[in-house]
């Protein structure tokens, strides 16, 4: 009896939601096929927001291992216990850095170029040429370390100083490195270079905002001249040339225990660390001669600028 | 031994001996043709370029910056005896031209024996401002270590004989130059740090190699 009962409601209801899909004006198989498919969508958005969220959890584990500022140790001896950075052993060299830092790039600048030869030596060899291959035996090096290079120059042309300059400020954390080969100088020895403003400064050449501007000194105070792009630089530059510097002093015997600091044009509008390194010279016996040379420079300089980056990585440009 | 034989011998043994008496005579020959070479550079210059004298000039010690005799990438302060004017831009014309002209030897020389000094000013908060000849750009020798050391071979040796200087601006020809030869920079200024006037040579016309002068701040 209750059963009979029960059935005649199922069968009521069923003639029920039957008469209220008659009435809407859809079929019910229809209607059925709508709400399968909006839970298919459902399903495959619940799965893509489960996959997207799931990458992101390992970087936040590898920040532990990242080194701390090597110029700052005591506040690593602060840190309490669990979120202490580990010994420098277990910090991963910089010759297995994946590209998990891709915004550090190294812009590599071969001085001179076409119509511009530079020095050239009775021997033939020419500072252009020889530039192209300094910057790309180098970039090799650094590629092998995972790092993101650029060059200014990659054939036989020649950027403006200003071109030259907008390639390493377009990325957001770049250093720049410019090559060059002398004409004089003992042969075999190499120096690195920063730039160096005039300190002595005219009160005439000082520059004034005017007293109504109130409103734009913030902005004015943002904005970095062009043509003194580099001055904000002058010691995270000259810490760059002296790390390469250290490294030529052993591949070239007779080179200068210290890195010079001097107005060299191409760093001048640079708004990144940036230094130049110049081989000595176009003047030798044999072209053949500075081969091995560029070979030492360009590791030189990988090995100066993996030293190097951690102390600006880590730190504030 | 054959008569002929001994003729040619002769002969060839004279001819020799004639050759090795003749040797001191041709290089002889060759010192005098290298020295008039010099002299000519010397004539040409005293036609462009003729001394530098001043009512006020009297006979004093002036320290030189040319290129080191024991390594010519530094270099190295030379005591010279010239007559200089107390007036400050008299007086850096006079040391300037001497380290143009007056180089002890062609391997010290900074800047091109050809360049010539066309202007020279002073300003009233001690700008000094050096108007050079095109040759100074374009017969430097390329390369960031050349131009340095011609840049401070000029900055030095006004440091040490005109201590009223601030600092300096290099003109190429009466306009301000971007580069010297391709690499530095001419478009700024150079710091001149007030020294001591010219030091007492023990020995003049010689360079101190002991005294090398580091590289000059800008």
């Amino acid at each position: 009896m209750n059963v009979r009962r029960v059935a005649e409601t199922y069968a009521r209801s069923g003639r029920e939601i039957l008469l209220f899909f008659r009435v809407v004006g859809l079929n019910f198989r229809h209607n059925l096929a709508i709400v399968s498919r909006l839970a298919c969508f459902f399903l495959a958005g619940c799965l893509l927001f489960a996959g997207l969220a799931r990458p992101q959890a390992p970087p936040q584990q590898q920040q532990i291992p990242t080194p701390p500022p090597a110029s700052n140790p005591p506040q690593a001896a602060q840190t309490p216990p669990v979120t202490q950075a580990p010994p420098a052993t277990q910090i991963p060299p910089a010759a297995q850095i994946s590209p998990a830092h891709p915004t550090f790039t190294v812009v590599l600048d071969p001085g001179h170029g076409g119509t511009d030869d530079g020095a050239r030596g009775s021997t033939g060899a020419v500072e252009k040429d020889l530039t192209l291959a300094l910057a790309r035996a180098t970039r090799t090096q650094l590629q092998q370390q995972g790092l993101r290079v650029i060059m200014t120059r990659d054939t036989d042309v020649n950027p403006s100083f200003d071109d030259r300059a907008a390639v390493a400020n377009a990325p957001r954390l770049a250093i720049l490195i410019s090559f060059h080969v002398s004409s004089t100088g003992q042969v075999g020895t190499a120096r690195a270079y920063s730039y160096l403003f005039s300190t002595n400064v005219s009160p005439d050449d000082t520059p004034t905002l005017e007293p109504t501007a109130q409103p734009s000194k913030k902005l004015v105070s943002r904005l970095i001249p062009w043509e003194t792009a580099q001055q904000a630089y002058g010691d995270t530059s000259h810490r760059l040339a002296e790390f390469i510097q250290t490294e030529l002093v052993q591949k070239f015997p007779g080179s200068p225990a210290s890195s010079t600091a001097f107005p060299i044009r191409d760093l001048r509008s640079v708004a990144a660390p940036a230094a130049a390194v110049e081989l000595s010279s176009v003047s030798v016996k044999d072209a053949h001669a500075l081969d091995p040379m560029i070979v030492s420079l360009a590791e030189s300089v990988a090995r100066a600028v993996t030293e190097f980056r951690p102390s600006y990585d880590t730190g504030t440009r | 031994m054959s008569r002929n034989l001994k003729i040619t011998i002769a002969i060839l043994t004279a001819a020799v001996i004639g050759g090795l008496l003749s040797l001191h005579g041709l290089q002889n020959r060759v010192n005098r043709l290298a020295k008039d070479q010099t002299s000519e550079v010397q004539a040409r210059r005293e036609v462009v370029a003729p001394p530098i004298t001043s009512p006020s000039d009297v006979a004093a010690r002036a320290l030189i910056y040319w290129a080191s005799t024991s390594s010519p990438d530094l270099l190295a302060p030379t005591p010279i005896d010239l007559q200089l004017a107390s007036d400050p831009t008299v007086r850096s014309k006079q040391v300037l031209q001497a380290l143009i002209a007056n180089a002890p030897a062609p391997a010290h020389q900074t800047l091109p024996a050809d360049a010539n000094l066309l202007a020279f000013y002073v300003l009233p908060d001690g700008t000094a401002i050096a108007d050079f000849s095109d040759e100074l750009s374009s017969e430097t020798p390329s390369g960031i270590l050349s131009e340095s050391l011609a840049v401070n071979s000029i900055a030095l040796t006004l440091e040490a004989n005109v201590p009223s200087l601030r600092r300096l601006k290099i003109l190429i020809h009466g306009q301000e130059a971007e580069t010297l030869a391709g690499h530095v920079d001419l478009t700024g200024y150079f710091d001149l740090h007030s020294v001591a006037p010219a030091a007492p040579a023990a020995q003049p016309a010689a360079p101190t190699p002991a005294a090398d002068a580091p590289t000059k701040k800008p």
